[in-house]
């Protein structure tokens, strides 16, 4: 290259310019690109409320059904189990569910709309595994302390039969419970909050 | 008189005129020198190009009749086991390449750590590798994902999540990454993307600057010693031997006896015992119900003991994510100024053979379910695995240093071993006459004080090569 008598300024300038309407260019480019990855139209459309039957559930029973890809568990707590998450309180990380993720109306002890029925998301707030009911009390694998409940195989968190995380585990929170509302006594929506539609 | 040149000598001439084959070759292969003291650990260089060269092909064999469909995923693998021909031979091949890759990469890794191969003027040759490492890691997951099994999905569920540590953006990432809101057809299928197109790409251009970078500062030693340092007349270092044809040839026997390992595992333990091939991925993935027991495949299960043994969920995946991390460091971290362990102080010596363990104990602990006893194991070993490297700076330069020699240190010869061994043989036994029915006869029998007396010895010199 020839430097002599060289205006280096405008050479300078030019090259300052097309870096940056490269970059400028190669940014935009970058929207579409990188946002075709995000959920489609049709993905975010699958997401319709589910009609459950929940008369036929007996007492300690849990039932699965299938909400946008999700497992979501509707249990039915007997009077001892809800007497018994009342005296947890000292083991939870989040008892009274502040930093948890639930509908209005279930941020309560029993974190539902009516205490017998539980309605929640069966996916472990650690990693997304979908923990194991273990309703009976002091079983051998899990100890003298379980008193019924969720146990997440993957990496060993804890919840109670209210999805309420207990200390010293990885998950974070509680498990969520989804908006649902009673369509009579015998059957719920989930997908849908009570009065308006998620 | 003048001699006609051959028309195949014509054609090459043509060639090398327009492309500078024979100067690749010189640089890489024939005028490479490499130091000539390499020993047993410095197979699994060229291995691991063998294993990657077998997955290129043996993938491509079966991206002809895989469907990465969530339909159709797992059905088209086990018409690929059953109905193509060959089919379950290329797809063990790929299958047991994958583990049979990280076998190698971790030999050759560790092989790093014991003659200090990361060490100056190598850091590059080390971050290379260590992205090499990195890039095979995604490679393997997003693999695991397509046969669309139960410990596949369960284990990509798994693994996306961590994204979702990461405060503020951790939930959209997640979504970003899957495509939607739970692992489905979206994520399978750019998985596959990524799988069969991206990450070979970033594989391959790897490879090549990490061969770049070392045939630039050389191969290190099992001395640990800078070969350039003597030349001879020519300017080839004393100390070295072309690569071709000498490496070529030792690198040969090295291939028969890891394909003989290879094969066996093919042909008669595909699955491992369920190390290689999972139990649960033989049932087809389930969204609505995750296996009694989950564990990804034993290459991953340090790592995720690591992000086990940690209760919370982000500190977690930064302890994950900081044990890949830590490697990258490595070059800094030591301060040690001798490269080989040969040379080193035995503060090092021990450190890596507590590293060692707990790797390895980790890699156990993560196959295992949870336990109270396996969580408190695995944050004892999590913490010596972090200790190893983060104290570094300081146990290096405590250390005491053997002198180091000019020249590359040969080892002997197995022939050379022998009066040795004969010697051992006759320690460790004795004559004894021994009465029978037929009359005295002296058989060779066991000598307690003998044995009693090598033992003491061995103790002995490993004590003193320790201290």
């Amino acid at each position: 290259m020839i430097d002599e008598r060289v205006d280096k300024s405008k050479r300078q300038f030019l090259t300052t310019a097309l870096t940056v309407v490269g970059a400028v260019g190669s940014g935009y480019l970058a929207v579409p690109f990188l946002s075709q990855m995000q959920p489609s139209v049709k993905a975010m459309a699958a997401g319709a409320p589910v009609e459950v039957d929940i008369s036929k559930i007996e007492e300690g029973q849990l039932i699965r059904v299938a909400w946008r890809g999700k497992p979501v568990w509707v249990l039915q707590r007997s009077p001892e189990v809800l007497k018994t998450l009342t005296t947890l309180d000292g083991e939870l990380r989040d008892p009274q569910s502040m930093e948890s993720s639930q509908p209005e109306l279930s941020k309560n002890p029993a974190r539902s709309l009516k205490p017998e029925i539980f309605v929640a998301v069966g996916l472990c707030t650690h990693l997304g595994c979908s923990p194991t009911f273990r309703p009976e009390v002091a079983p051998r694998d899990l100890g003298e302390n379980w008193k019924g409940g969720f146990f997440c195989p993957c990496h060993g968190s804890w919840f109670d039969l209210a999805g309420r995380v207990y200390k010293g585990v990885p998950a974070p929170t509680n498990l969520e419970v989804p908006p649902y509302r009673y369509v009579n006594d015998t059957q719920i929506i989930i997908g849908e909050a009570e009065g308006k539609i998620a | 008189m003048n001699i006609k040149p051959s028309r195949l000598t014509l054609c090459g001439n043509w060639v090398l005129e327009r492309f500078p084959l024979a100067k690749v070759w010189n640089d890489h292969m024939a005028h490479y020198y490499a130091p000539k003291n390499f020993n047993f650990w410095y197979f699994f260089g060229s291995l691991a190009l063998l294993v990657l060269v077998n997955q290129f092909v043996t993938g491509i064999l079966l991206t002809m009749n895989y469907k990465p469909d969530a339909k159709l995923a797992f059905d088209s693998v086990e018409y690929i086991m059953r109905d193509v021909n060959w089919g379950w031979l290329v797809r063990y091949m790929h299958s047991t390449g994958a583990s049979a890759f990280f076998i190698v990469i971790y030999l050759h890794m560790f092989r790093g750590l014991l003659y200090g191969s990361f060490k100056q003027p190598r850091e590059l040759v080390w971050i290379f590798g260590m992205l090499l490492f990195v890039a095979l890691m995604a490679e393997a997951f997003m693999g695991y994902l397509l046969p669309w099994g139960q410990m596949s999905y369960w284990g990509a569920q798994v693994i996306i999540s961590l994204f979702s540590a990461i405060p503020v953006i951790g939930d959209e990432l997640s979504l970003w990454v899957r495509g939607d809101y739970v692992v489905s057809d979206a994520t399978l299928n750019r998985f596959f993307a990524f799988h069969v197109i991206a990450v070979p790409l970033v594989l391959v251009l790897l490879v090549f600057m990490h061969i770049v970078a070392l045939h630039e500062v050389g191969s290190n030693n099992p001395d640990g010693i800078d070969i350039k340092k003597s030349k001879d007349p020519w300017g080839h270092p004393v100390d070295g031997i072309p690569f071709h044809p000498y490496y070529t040839v030792k690198d040969v026997v090295g291939v028969a006896v890891f394909l003989l390992f290879f094969a066996t595992v093919i042909f008669y333990m595909p699955e491992m015992g369920g190390y290689f091939l999972e139990a649960a991925n033989f049932i087809p993935a389930d969204p609505m119900k995750t296996p009694e027991h989950i564990a990804p495949v034993w290459y991953f299960t340090p790592f995720y003991s690591i992000l086990r043994a940690i209760p919370d969920k982000f500190a977690g995946v930064i302890g994950m994510g900081g044990s890949i991390v830590v490697l990258f460091l490595l070059p800094w971290l030591d301060r040690g100024k001798v490269k080989s362990i040969r040379y080193r102080g035995g503060i090092y010596k021990k450190a890596l053979m507590l590293f060692v363990i707990s790797f390895i104990a980790l890699g156990y602990l993560g196959t295992q379910p949870v336990t109270p006893l396996a969580t408190t194991m695995a944050r004892i070993f999590t913490a010596i695995y972090f200790g190893f490297f983060l104290l570094m700076p300081i146990y290096t330069r405590w250390e005491k240093f053997k002198p180091v020699p000019n020249h590359l240190t040969l080892d002997p010869s197995l022939e050379e071993k022998i009066p040795a061994l004969i010697a051992l043989w006759n320690e460790v036994t004795e004559m004894k006459s021994i009465e029978t029915d037929k009359g005295v006869v002296i058989k060779r029998r066991f000598n307690v004080e003998g044995t009693k007396h090598v033992l003491i010895r061995f103790v002995k010199y490993l004590k003193e090569s320790l201290d």
